[in-house]
């Protein structure tokens, strides 16, 4: 048995691919439920249903979902070009920090360049957080990977230390939380009386902008050559070293505004247990939309009502919460495997 | 004074050697991988799995030796996992890691909420007792470090001797080390590329398990949410300070841990005037300067990270 490359990807398998993973991971779910005791349709339903079926759940599907694809894009931009981004965790609390330090520090900016500011200093701390990675990785062959990862548990200490220092809320009771960003700095609801914000829009719109900077322009062009090869860009005369660094802003960038996105739209405020793992959850998220940046805003909708279906389905019929990274790390590795037999068949001998 | 007071007390190096020891297993693990040629990113949940299904193991009426067994265990089955899905499919290995470290995590923490539900305090065992007295308290120094340390510590140290013969002296060694540097070499020599690689996971994430058991059994005596704090992307830093050399890979664990104990103890000297995050973030920071210092004059294994398949270049 080997595996045979495909001249061509039927549409039809392509199209497929995700389905067949998700469906496997759904197996899988059900095993773990079967174990744990509970009925299987009465667990799965209670699953739809908690993501689905009522105003309130969707709204929250959707407000999970604004995050998710912010870091989806993030993770799906930088690994077109092949620079393996996993601190997006870190970016998106850096991003964060930023945001609320420009709205609740004493500058004096007027308010209607409020907002426009806080969403920019998280944009460009993200930026510069995965930057550094990226300089090392381009100037003196330092594996991103690890000093991306290791970059994580800086930013939150570093986090930590503010908030629990100069930055603390001295009207939090002692808790460890940041300043309230003023009415001004806050990203606007979209329905009243949920928790849907404009965080939403946000996100929606920068998947469109990704879409047309991928597939239309000159920078979108060198950034997939790049990926795809090195060594034959540096031939065809692009500096493979700038386009790195570009991708690193926008991707660190992308992952800075989730932070944003949560701070001023959902919590108004920065503690250390924002992201439920946001980070991680971009990379699968990118994975599930084999990197496209419009399929991220269904990967991101797939993920968050997962997480969000599985917390009811878990109060609902008593299964561990944890069942909900169960599903998202199996149709992760599912959705690996798909992409795999789309590309190469089976032969035998 | 003080400052050299500490750096010389029998104290502080019992606890180095403590700290180090389930890096030193995570790190081995790891650098038999790479030596292979698969970048192993599970490590973080296969060290949590470890850790989980060991404990587990004795708590529910193993012998703490049996749990270490079943760590290992476990994690030579989440190895063939990663083994089968970076090796004769030859997924990507970074993003396959993730996965296999959100995987393992998640199952751990959803079979321990399954085994033991709702406790507010973490149920306990009887974890591996200090070795105390013995014929090496006859050396002065020496002997108190080593009195105060626990069995699966020694065999941490052992394995460093036994990975280092193994890779450098035995027809195995050098097949582990053919397949990560010329697989399409080792192919013509006859040598099973899939089967060697696939091997050098499984012992590799058995190691790792065994490191993250250590911190049940030995360390602590709880399993506790998040208990890894990172400690396997430590050793993933690890491998690349030691050039994948399982002596180097001691020493840069032993000097991890030093920065850790060295940590703690200049908190409480300079008694708060510093906030503690700082000193946390050290470790990290040395890791990132290490890598860069390291990595000018690294040795990669020529094929980490790149799947072989026969025929295909």
């Amino acid at each position: 048995m080997r595996l045979e490359r495909r001249a061509e990807t039927p549409a039809v398998l392509s199209m497929a691919v995700p389905v067949l993973a998700l469906l496997a991971a759904f197996i899988i779910g059900a095993l773990l439920i079967l174990i744990s005791g509970a009925s299987v349709p009465a667990a799965y339903a209670a699953m739809v249903d908690g993501a689905f079926g009522s105003r309130f759940a969707l709204t929250e599907t959707l407000t999970r979902a604004a995050p998710l694809m912010l870091t989806g894009l993030a993770a799906a931009v930088a690994f077109r070009a092949r620079l393996w981004n996993i601190g997006a965790e870190g970016q998106l609390y850096g991003g964060a920090l930023a945001a609320v330090w420009i709205g609740t520090a004493p500058l004096g900016i007027p308010d209607a360049l409020l907002l426009p500011a806080v969403i920019l200093a998280g944009a460009v701390a993200g930026g510069l957080l995965l930057l550094g990675p990226a300089v090392l990785k381009t100037r003196f062959g330092v594996d991103e990977v690890v000093t991306t990862l290791l970059l994580n548990f800086i930013v939150l200490l570093f986090v930590s230390m503010m908030i629990e220092g100069p930055m603390k809320d001295p009207m939090a009771m002692g808790w460890p939380q940041s300043e309230t960003l003023p009415m001004a700095a806050e990203l606007p609801r979209l329905i009243p009386r949920t928790r849907l914000h404009a965080g939403l829009i946000m996100a929606l719109v920068a998947a469109g902008l990704i879409y047309v900077m991928m597939t239309r322009t000159v920078l979108g062009f060198e950034m997939r050559a790049v990926g795809a090869s090195p060594r034959a860009a540096r031939f065809a005369g692009m500096g493979v070293g700038r386009v790195m660094l570009l991708v690193a802003l926008i991707s660190g960038g992308l992952a800075g505004l989730a932070g944003v996105s949560e701070v001023a739209g959902r919590t108004g405020y920065l503690t250390l247990d924002m992201s439920p793992g946001y980070g991680t959850g971009g990379v699968v998220v990118a994975m599930l939309a084999q990197l496209h940046p419009l399929g991220v805003v269904l990967g991101a909708l797939m993920v968050a009502s997962i997480f969000v279906g599985a917390d009811a389905m878990s109060r609902a019929v008593g299964v561990p919460t944890y069942i909900a990274d169960v599903l998202v790390a199996v149709s992760l590795l599912c959705m690996l495997t798909a992409m795999l037999f789309a590309r190469y068949r089976l032969r035998r001998g | 004074m003080e400052f050299i007071d500490l750096l010389i007390s029998a104290g502080l190096w019992a606890t180095v050697l403590r700290i180090a020891t389930p890096l030193i297993f995570g790190t081995l693990g790891e650098l038999i991988c790479e030596r292979a040629g698969v970048l192993n990113l599970g490590i973080e949940g296969i060290m949590t799995m470890g850790a989980m299904v060991g404990w587990m193991a004795v708590f529910q009426g193993a012998d703490l030796w049996t749990g270490i067994a079943v760590a290992a265990a476990a994690g030579l089955l989440v190895g063939l996992l990663h083994g089968l899905l970076t090796v004769p499919l030859g997924l990507s290995q970074h993003v396959t890691g993730l996965g296999i470290t959100m995987l393992a995590t998640s199952l751990s923490y959803f079979a321990y909420r399954l085994l033991l539900p709702e406790t507010t305090t973490p149920p306990s065992i009887t974890p591996f007792a200090p070795l105390g007295d013995g014929w090496w308290q006859a050396v002065p120094w020496l002997g108190e470090v080593i009195g105060q340390q626990t069995a699966p510590t020694l065999l941490a140290l052992a394995l460093v001797a036994l990975v280092a013969w193994v890779l450098y002296r035995t027809p195995a060694g050098l097949a582990v080390r053919m397949v990560g540097e010329n697989p399409a070499a080792a192919d013509a020599q006859g040598i099973s590329v899939t089967g060697v690689r696939l091997m050098a996971v499984m012992v590799g994430s058995a190691l790792m398990a065994v490191g993250g058991a250590f911190l049940t059994l030995s360390a602590f005596n709880a399993f506790f949410f998040n208990m890894m704090g990172g400690r396997g992307w430590i050793c993933i830093a690890l491998v690349v300070f030691a050039s994948w050399r399982p002596g180097k890979a001691l020493l840069g664990a032993l000097l991890f841990a030093f920065f850790d104990a060295l940590q703690t103890r200049l908190q409480q000297m300079t008694g708060g005037a510093l906030p503690y995050q700082l000193f946390l973030m050290l470790p990290y920071l040395l890791s990132i300067l290490a890598l860069v210092v390291m990595s000018r004059r690294a040795a990669y294994p020529q094929a980490l990270m790149v799947p072989f398949r026969k025929g295909e270049r």
